[in-house]
């Protein structure tokens, strides 16, 4: 393996331009799926010994300023942060301003995403108290970081690619601060339960055993033992108790929406007929959808399917909503592996339901563990900003280059048995599918299906799909052909954009490689959309 | 050519603007124009869009194009864009410069896209998907949801102030949008109003003109003869049926006089709303007030040998509603019925479909019908039981129309399950 120094720039894998020195650490280059084997051993935390903490196991401290300075706070740590509070998180804003009080400069935040809530993380960038964000970025995070702002490198990861950087040593956790729905003074948390409650706490896992320091920061502090506990409290370092870590209206939806858009419902549809046409939906199957307009009601239409061929699911993986719950109580699916809770009445189920069972990024999404869920899984429904006529795909950038979506578990459950990417065929005028996405996020070879209003696509790689669902009636076409169509509606290609030679974030691929650039975007178009993302 | 809106422009408008179009909020795939004539300068083009990075360039040219077409040589053309399509550029354009007093007798045509099949009189119409006249984003993937026929409308749904715009949109998406197999119908403004609608749609060969709040059949002889002429002037020898709709009493007391006015007419259909409120009843779910009517219209429509198709059922979120009305009008003798979102057209297909055990009985019907005659029986039996000619017509009838609808052939192989 050659040694590169500097901060050249080499061509991947899949023909993209990538930096080899990421933030002062060497990179590799993406080389394919699964062509990169790591050997050597996992990183590990400190050693620390029990006759170090309290022995009536009472961890509590009078707040997160005690914390952060018993925790050792100085200039340049990391300090991590999970999303299950969303967009209705207190915790990490707080914990980032208060160490900034203190007068730490050049952190690192490592969140497991950020949110709008978030957005005055810029100015803490700006003042130097944090040197660049390591995680999803979006809405004006996004925009800082696409303008070439922030001082560090952007990295993005998914859900699992998080675990696998943790695990091999490439971010060191300094302080993990885990907002904690309901937890115990020794430290053992939960997210089912309280005022704030927000189902898995999974994202948090691997902080809770990789970080130096672990402070749980709770609202709703219940006497010992905290049951159940996802976050073990023999992890935990401090805990401190505030009156909200988070606003429940944006913690969890009071109701999920199915869309109403008759495109959408009909590429939702078609998803649903592909699975049921292929044969993949039978007795024992199991699929993932998240909590987009068009993957729950990809789940309506399927579960009407099913009800119909009487076939059930053995379990069902991702983000879990109302329409899941009642799929489970209904006894169509077996159970519910939940990444993430998303509304109120999955908050409920999961908290009472033994087989709606909360899971994380290691069971589901890990690369450096001994097999992970997602690949088990019969068929994933996914969204994307773009995709290629080689079936790459891109969810991290709008097509104008800026970022607007982390990526989420998107890239680990590319791995299913069938991958299906639910896109309309244009949005605003706009492609979706082109010669080349702006940015790779996926390689095309793991994407199977390509399903829009205007008919489905099947990667040329997978002649059995294609045989299945032959004669049965499904828009089947070639995706150079929907492209084709799109752009006489359109009117021509869309003209490419103008960004700068300059990279402001990388992507990495699951096992830690480097798969793309997202470059520094220059037209400043005062009239684009606003963009506004999840995780 | 030097152009007559130059030396207009010189003598009389010279500040007058036009404004077409909608755009910012929540608006998508429309644009706002305003434009503004000017004696000399040149054209200036001021462009703010959504999509200015992958198309802004194309979207320049095509103003330019746009205006050259209606003979503008100079003006301020100011374009607010949403991501609008180029056939909704075109209209608004267009619209923009004749609100401004130019461009008269002139206009910016897209080019014409592969018209579909001709339409046939007796066609499948058991659902017509209603498009908002002046709301383009909805009409590029109405063809996808396969209804058996789309209505561009320009009456109700298009606010007065905007019905010329809302022409020209028709116009160019009667050229320029790909419906699919759906039959292109348009629903007119009554005349006088309605006139100026069918000089820029009939051009453009429509399949099927909706003729709202007809009373008489003379207002249907008129619209024939506008129809007609206009066809002749511009070419037209594709057929362009009517369908009167019926939407008041007196409507309602005329509707043999109605259904039987034209050669054209291929339906008549009812409008509820305005009839319940000519009778100035109460609409309600089940229709009671409006069964007389419904019921005059299917005898009226069947005595003169044209469709009767049935008013829209408004509640769209009620699924099961409209599964209900759609199977008692068909029981009714309806042939079909208006939707007001794609999401009503496979429900309305299911209840305008005959059962599957309905089908079979007249199927064996057809059959023993068939052996007879190449046996060269003058009577049709089935089993031990004598079928009577009515009888066999009525199969015959239902079976030929599965066929149309793609059910009887084979059920299996259709694939479109709800």
């Amino acid at each position: 393996m050659t040694t590169v120094a500097t901060s050249g720039l080499v061509t991947n894998a899949i023909g993209r331009r990538v930096p080899t020195l990421v933030n002062g650490r060497e990179q590799l280059p993406y080389k394919g799926v699964d062509a990169h084997r790591p050997a050597g051993r996992k990183a590990a935390p400190p050693i620390r010994s029990n006759s170090n903490y309290p022995t009536n196991g009472d961890k509590r401290v009078p707040d997160l300023e005690t914390a952060l300075r018993l925790c050792g706070l100085h200039d340049g740590l990391t300090i991590s942060s999970h999303h299950h509070l969303r967009n209705g998180d207190r915790v990490a804003l707080t914990a980032l301003k208060t160490a900034a009080r203190m007068g730490a400069k050049d952190l690192v935040w490592f969140p497991s995403a950020s949110f709008p809530c978030h957005e005055l993380v810029i100015d803490l960038m700006k003042s130097g108290a944090v040197h660049h964000i390591e995680g999803s970025m979006n809405g004006p995070l996004g925009d800082y970081c696409s303008h070439g702002h922030m001082r560090g490198l952007g990295v993005l990861r998914s859900h699992g690619g998080r675990w696998q950087a943790v695990q091999d040593g490439e971010v060191h956790i300094d302080i993990a601060v885990i907002a904690a729905p309901t937890a115990d003074f020794f430290g053992n948390a939960d997210g089912s339960h309280g005022k704030s409650a927000c189902g898995s706490l999974g994202f948090a896992l691997a902080d809770s055993v990789y970080a130096d320091r672990v402070i749980v920061v709770t609202d709703n502090l219940v006497p010992f033992p905290c049951v159940p506990w996802q976050i073990q409290g023999n992890n935990v370092d401090y805990v401190v108790e505030v009156d909200s870590i988070g606003d429940p209206a944006l913690i969890v939806s009071g109701t999920t929406q199915i869309t109403r858009s008759p495109d959408r419902l009909r590429i939702s549809e078609l998803v649903a007929r592909f699975l049921r046409d292929s044969g993949i939906m039978r007795n024992g199957f199991s699929f993932q959808a998240g909590a987009g307009g068009i993957a729950l009601a990809f789940v309506d239409y399927l579960a009407r399917m099913m009800k119909a061929a009487s076939v059930k699911a053995s379990f069902v993986r991702g983000g879990s909503t109302k329409y899941l719950v009642e799929l489970l109580n209904e006894g169509l699916i077996g159970y519910i592996l939940d990444g993430q809770t998303f509304d109120l009445d999955a908050v409920r189920s999961i908290a009472s339901d033994p087989r709606h069972v909360a899971t994380s990024p290691f069971t589901s999404y890990n690369f450096h563990s001994k097999g992970n869920f997602a690949s088990m899984v019969d068929a994933a429904v996914l969204g994307a900003t773009e995709v290629d006529i080689n079936f790459n795909a891109n969810v991290v950038t709008h097509s104008d280059g800026r970022l607007l979506h982390g990526i989420g578990g998107w890239q680990n459950c590319l791995f299913a048995g069938c991958t299906i990417l639910a896109v309309p065929s244009f949005r605003d005028r706009i492609p979706v599918i082109v010669d080349e996405v702006t940015t790779a996020t996926g390689p095309g070879e793991l994407i199977d299906v390509i399903a829009t209003e205007r008919g489905i696509a099947i990667n040329p790689r997978r002649q059995d799909l294609l045989d299945a669902v032959k004669g049965k009636g499904l828009p089947i076409r070639p995706i150079e052909e929907i492209k084709a169509e799109v752009e006489k509606i359109c009117g021509g290609k869309p003209a490419k954009p103008r960004l700068l030679d300059r990279p402001v974030a990388v992507v990495k691929w699951v096992d830690g490689t480097v798969l793309d650039t997202v470059w520094q975007v220059v037209d400043d178009n005062p009239y684009a959309p606003l963009v506004s993302g999840g995780e | 050519m030097t152009s007559l809106a130059a030396s207009d422009v010189g003598s009389t408008n010279v500040t007058k603007r036009g404004e077409a179009g909608r755009a910012g909020g929540d608006v998508r795939s429309d644009l706002h124009v305003s434009f503004e004539g000017r004696a000399s300068g040149g054209i200036e083009i001021e462009l703010r869009s959504r999509v200015e990075l992958y198309y802004g360039e194309v979207i320049r040219q095509q103003a330019r194009d746009v205006l050259r077409a209606l003979g503008i040589e100079h003006g301020f053309l100011e374009l607010v864009d949403e991501g609008a399509l180029p056939f909704v550029i075109a209209a608004r354009i267009e619209a923009g410069v004749r609100r401004a007093g130019l461009g008269e007798s002139k206009s910016a045509l897209p080019e014409m896209s592969a018209l579909p099949a001709l339409s046939a009189r007796d066609r499948l119409r058991r659902s017509r998907l209603y498009l908002p006249g002046n709301e383009p984003k909805y009409f590029i993937n109405a063809g996808l949801h396969a209804p058996d026929a789309i209505i561009l409308d320009l009456e109700d749904s298009v606010h007065h102030a905007e019905k010329d715009v809302a022409r020209l949109l028709v116009r160019n998406a009667l050229r320029a949008v790909d419906f699919g197999a759906a039959e292109r119908m348009v629903r007119i403004n009554q005349l006088p109003l309605g006139l100026a609608d069918l000089e820029e749609v009939v051009p453009q060969a429509p399949d099927l003109i909706l003729i709202p709040k007809v009373e008489t059949a003379e207002q249907v002889s008129d619209v024939v003869g506008a129809i007609e002429s206009i066809a002749k002037r511009a070419g037209i020898t594709r057929p362009i049926w009517l369908m009167p709709i019926l939407e008041s009493a007196l409507g309602i007391e005329n509707a043999f006089a109605i259904a039987t006015a034209s050669e054209r007419i291929a339906g008549i259909t009812v409008g509820l709303e305005d009839y319940t409120a000519d009778l100035g009843v109460v609409k309600t779910a089940g229709g009671i007030e409006s069964l007389y009517a419904r019921q005059r219209v299917v005898n009226s429509a069947h005595a003169a040998h044209v469709q009767a198709i049935d008013s829209v059922y408004s509640d769209v979120a009620d699924a099961d509603g409209l599964l209900c009305w759609g199977e008692a009008s068909r029981a009714m003798g309806f042939e079909g019925m208006g939707c007001l979102h794609p999401i009503q057209i496979k429900i309305i297909h299911r209840a305008f479909s005959p059962t599957a055990s309905e089908l079979e009985k007249e199927l064996a019907i057809v059959s023993a019908y068939e052996d007879a005659q190449a046996r060269g029986l003058g009577v049709v039996s089935l089993g031990s039981k004598m079928i009577d000619a009515p009888v066999v017509q009525r199969a015959l009838k239902l079976v030929a129309r599965a066929k149309q609808m793609g059910i009887a052939a084979d059920r299996a192989a259709t694939g479109e399950q709800p």
